[in-house]
Order: structure tokens, then sequence, then C-alpha cells
């Protein structure tokens, strides 16, 4: 093995220990990682970005100087962000968002920024105006969405970690389909200042990364509040590393809604997810099913809410103070606004954006919206209530491992099922991690492909979470890097 | 169920311009009403009285004094707009 991919078998943890060692330096691993990712076979980059001029790494800084890269929807000062989006492809913005921000005072250095299903709409990064991303493990599929680009990334190991964004399973979905571990915070912990809104009552941004472990020192680091986001109110306590070997005394409840009864479960993610619920047991863990009867709802009320937010928040993209204009010289305001948008964005978020304006419109709000938020405070309930009886629940993440390139694009139903086991926590604001648990074939046939395993925690429970995210993660020993060697699956054309 | 007209009047209201020539109104229809037949279920259920809920975490006000403080520079705010001139964003006038 070269040295470059003797350093990116490691993961983030593991990499920032050997630096402190004096093993090799955070020159050496940045320099291994933008090596591979100069040569991303995935269109995974839309942009790989240089070591900053000056920029010193110090290995007693938490992330010692290791790159991580960004999900082109956060703002970076003076690199362009373009949220996959034709309307922002020449934008660069005047500041940077606070995660990563936070990331950079941590001691980040900012790797690239990844490609992104167009303003975080969609389960496939097949909505990107900048082409879709392939998913490492079989580039027929897609690597999910809509943080394609962060997961392709670090599971093909063009990144050792990146930051992704979450409206309803956005950095989960992308996580299970691609063998990773993917972290959305209680809504909340993370300020989303500089983060482009979508939904802005659901998004919260997250890590993606290889080990449990990662996702942890990575939220650790972002997590807190933010003078410049009055909804970031942080963690009480913070979030420790994980360091739990076992499941003794945790009750986890398997939701028959999400899990057992859900239509349209593969069979081999059934059995890797039974799998999973039996060596939770044995690691101690009582397992009883439980029930969230309003779940099965999340997929409408979501379709309303998100849309309706995703109305309001996208209409400051009108060719005024950023991005494109599309006019003639006889073109009055309206009609500027108008040829704009129908240029600069694309047929899902159009989609969208049509959707929430039927739903906000006189006449059908009550009927829409106001139904919907009463459904969101039914889910709440559901929650409160299983959690009541145990200490964190466990559905698969995905109904299915990653599907082929095109196979939902022409209906849109069929792509917004993808995230019906993870919509309602969306919708409950509530912190939940995809811990990847093996492998399986899809349905239709072909490559065994990873599943992942959704683990829910209360408000703010996240150290809960990642402590048993951690045993069952040892206990599976399942790594994506290894498995990815031992397979021969890689991100990057041979240099 | 939502017809050629409805789709034109909300792509108004929303300040998109469809594609009349090509099909995007009848497929937007199409799909708007296929995505509203299975959000229409949440319609039956009976949630008198629920509360709707407008934000999922507790929040309270937090305090700060009103000081002044460094802001982003006119010409930086200014820098990516695609018209700005005399230190303003210009843009064509509303009755060309």
């Amino acid at each position: 093995m070269s040295l470059g991919a003797e350093l990116r078998a490691l993961s983030l943890t593991e990499a920032i220990e050997q630096i402190r060692a004096g093993r090799f330096s955070a020159v050496e691993y940045g320099a291994a990682y933008r090596e591979a990712a100069g040569r991303d076979d995935l269109n995974a980059y839309l942009e790989v970005v240089a070591v900053r001029e000056g920029e010193q790494p110090d290995p007693s800084a938490p992330l010692a100087g290791a790159p991580i890269a960004i999900k082109d929807i956060f703002c970076t000062e003076g690199v362009a962000t373009t949220a996959g989006s034709r309307i922002l492809a020449n934008y660069r913005p005047p500041y940077t968002a606070t995660a990563v921000q936070r990331l950079l005072d941590g001691g980040a250095s900012l790797l690239g920024k990844l490609n992104m299903d167009e303003f975080a709409m969609g389960s496939s990064n097949e909505n990107s105006a900048f082409g879709p991303v392939l998913n490492p493990w079989d580039r027929d599929r897609v690597p999910g969405g809509s943080s394609g680009g962060s997961a392709a990334a670090v599971a093909g190991g063009l990144a050792p970690a990146a930051l992704g964004t979450d409206t309803g399973g956005s950095i989960r979905q992308p996580a299970a389909l691609c063998g990773l571990v993917g972290l959305k915070p209680t809504y909340g912990a993370i300020s989303r200042y500089g983060m482009i809104a979508f939904a802005s009552s659901l998004d919260q941004c997250g890590p993606l990364t290889r080990t449990v472990a990662d996702a942890a020192l990575l939220s650790s680091l972002m997590e807190g509040v933010d003078r410049r986001d009055s909804t970031a109110v942080g963690i009480p306590g913070g979030i420790a590393i994980p360091n739990r070997t076992d499941l003794k005394g945790l009750r986890l409840g398997v939701p028959r809604e999400l899990a057992g009864e859900a239509e349209g479960i593969e069979a081999g993610v059934r059995a890797q997810f039974e799998r999973a619920l039996a060596l939770c047991e044995e690691l101690g863990a009582a397992v009883a099913e439980t029930e969230l009867p309003n779940a099965p709802h999340g997929i409408s009320a979501y379709y309303v809410l998100a849309p309706a937010e995703a109305s309001a928040n996208l209409a400051r993209f009108d060719g005024v103070r950023y991005g494109l204009r599309v006019a003639d010289h006889q073109s009055d305001l309206t009609e500027m606004y108008e040829r704009t948008r129908a240029a600069g964005l694309g047929p899902e978020v159009k989609r969208r954006i049509m959707l929430g304006t039927y739903a906000l419109s006189s006449g059908y709000y009550d009927a829409y919206y106001g139904q919907a938020q009463k459904v969101r405070t039914k889910i709440s309930d559901d929650f409160r209530a299983a959690f009541a009886d145990f200490d964190l629940l466990v559905t698969p993440t995905s109904p299915s491992v990653a599907f082929k390139l095109g196979a939902r694009a022409a209906d849109p139903l069929a792509m917004y099922m993808s995230d019906y086991c993870t919509v309602p926590i969306s919708l409950a604001g509530l912190p939940a991690l995809s811990l990847p648990c093996g492998l399986a074939a899809p349905d239709d046939g072909g490559p065994e492909l990873p599943v992942g395993l959704q683990i829910v925690a209360p408000a703010f429970a996240e150290s809960r979470l990642l402590d048993a995210a951690h045993a069952i993660e040892a206990a599976l020993g399942f790594d994506c890097a290894a498995v990815r060697r031992e397979i021969g699956v890689e991100g990057a054309r041979n240099g | 169920m939502i017809d050629r007209d409805r789709v034109l009047q909300v792509a108004r209201l929303a300040r998109l311009r469809l594609d009349e020539s090509s099909g995007e109104v009848e497929q937007m229809a199409r799909e708007l009403s296929g995505i509203l037949d299975h959000v229409d279920a949440i319609g039956g259920l009976d949630l008198e009285g629920v509360e709707p809920t407008s934000h999922v975490v507790d929040l309270v006000n937090v305090l700060r004094v009103d000081r002044v403080g460094p802001s982003l520079r006119r010409e930086a705010a200014l820098a990516p707009a695609p018209d700005p001139a005399e230190g303003s964003f210009r843009v064509p006038s509303p009755q060309a």
C-alpha cells in the first residue's frame, strides 16, 4: 500500500492520534486526501480547496490540522458555495457558516466542497445541477441524498469525514447507502447560521464519518449556542467521546410501524436489521416492540411542511443580491424574477416551491399546512410516549439498499418514500444516528450493499445515543474502509 | 386534482415562469396531483383540539447587551450581487 493509501485507511480519530504521536504530519495527511480528492471519480467534489497560504496545522488542536470536506450548502468565505444549484453557480459568500468556522477553530483544514441535491431536495443526489454522484460501492447506483457527495467522498476514501445536513433524512439515508456513520443531532443542537436554508424548522447539520467516535468528535466541536442563530441552544452537558462496550440496562424499542410491519422494507435489509437486534440483546439490551401510531403519516406531513417552508426560504433567490440574473433591457422587475428563477432552479426545486406555495395559498392553508402541523404534534407525542418505556428506539435507516441511478427519478413519490423511516424523527426534532450494520443484496438482485441501523434518542440525549452506537459498532466489527479494501472499492481513478 | 389554470396561478404567486410550449405545465399538474393525492391522507384525520407544532424545542428568551459591533462591510455584501450600483442593489424598474 502507498503511504497515501495507508494514511487514508485510518479513521479520523486514529489519524489525529498518530499525528500527535509524530508518526506523520497533518501536512502529509492533508496532502494524501487532496491528492485522492483530485482524482475523484464519483463526482463527489464540486471543488477541492488548496491549503490556505500560511495555514499552520496545530497538532495540539482537537482536529490537529486534519482535512474535513463540507457539503456545498455551507457558506465558506471566498470559496464558491452553490447548494447544488445553477442559480448560485458563481456565488462566493462574504462569510463562513458557524458550524464550519467551529471546525476550523478546532484545527480543521477545509478540504473541499461536496456535491449535493439542489438546495438539499432529494434522496439520490440526482437533483444536483452539477450532475449525479456515484456510489463507490457500485457506480451504477445512487449514494443517497441529499448529502450524497458527503457520503460518497467518505465511503470512497476521498475525505476522512464530511459535514452534511439533514432535513428529512439527508445525512442518515446517504450514510446508510454508503456504509457510514451519519448523525443528525437534536434540532437546535448546532447553529444553522450560514447554512443555506431549506426548511428552517427541520434543518440540522451533522457529520458523516467512518466511526462513531469520529462523529462524536466533530459534533462536540460544532454544538453550542450562537448569537447569530437564536434557535441554536446547544446540548446541555455537551457531547462526550463514547466508550461504552455493552448495552446492559438499556431498553430498546422497535416501533412496529417503521420496522416490523412497515411496507417496502427489502428482505435483505430486514434480515440485517433483525441480526442487529439479536446482537443488541447479546450486548445486554432489553429489546421489545413498541408503537408510533402516527409515524406512517410522517411523509404526508413532511411534504406539506418542508415545501411550504422552502417556498418562503427560496424566495430570496430572485436575482437581486446574489447569484444568477436573467433579464434583458426591456424586462420589468417581475419578469426578471420569473426568468431568473425559471433558468436558475431545477425541476425538483420548482416542484417543491409550487407545492409549498399551493399549500400556503388562501383557502388551502388550514387543510394542508395547519393539518400537517397538528400531525407533527401527534408524531412528537408518539415519541414522547415511547420514550417513557424505552431509552432508545431502533429501525432500519432506509427501506432499501442503494438503488440504481434513474430508478426513482421519474416518480417523485417513490423517491419521497426513501425517507419513510427517517422523516418522523425529523418532524419530532429528535437526534438519530445511522450505523452500518452489514451488507445485503437488493430485492431485484445485484451486489451486496451496505445496510444502515437507525438509532433514535430523546432530545439532547446525544451522548446516550453515541455510547450505544459505539458499543454496537464494536460488536458488529463492520468497518467500511476495511470492507472497501477487501472488495477493492475506491472513489478515485488510479493515479 | 390540480389543473392547468391552477398550476399557472400558483406559478405566478411563486414568481416561476413555466414553459407552456414544452409540456412543463401539464407535467407539473400531473406530478403535483400525485403528491397531493398522497398528502390528502392526513386531511381525513380527526385532529380537533390538537395544538399545531410551530417549534419542536422549548425556547426561552435570551437577552444580551444591545451594543454596536462589527458587521459585514457594505462592499462585501454587494460583491456577489449581479448588478450593484452606487452602493446599492440595482434592479429593473417595476414598470419597465
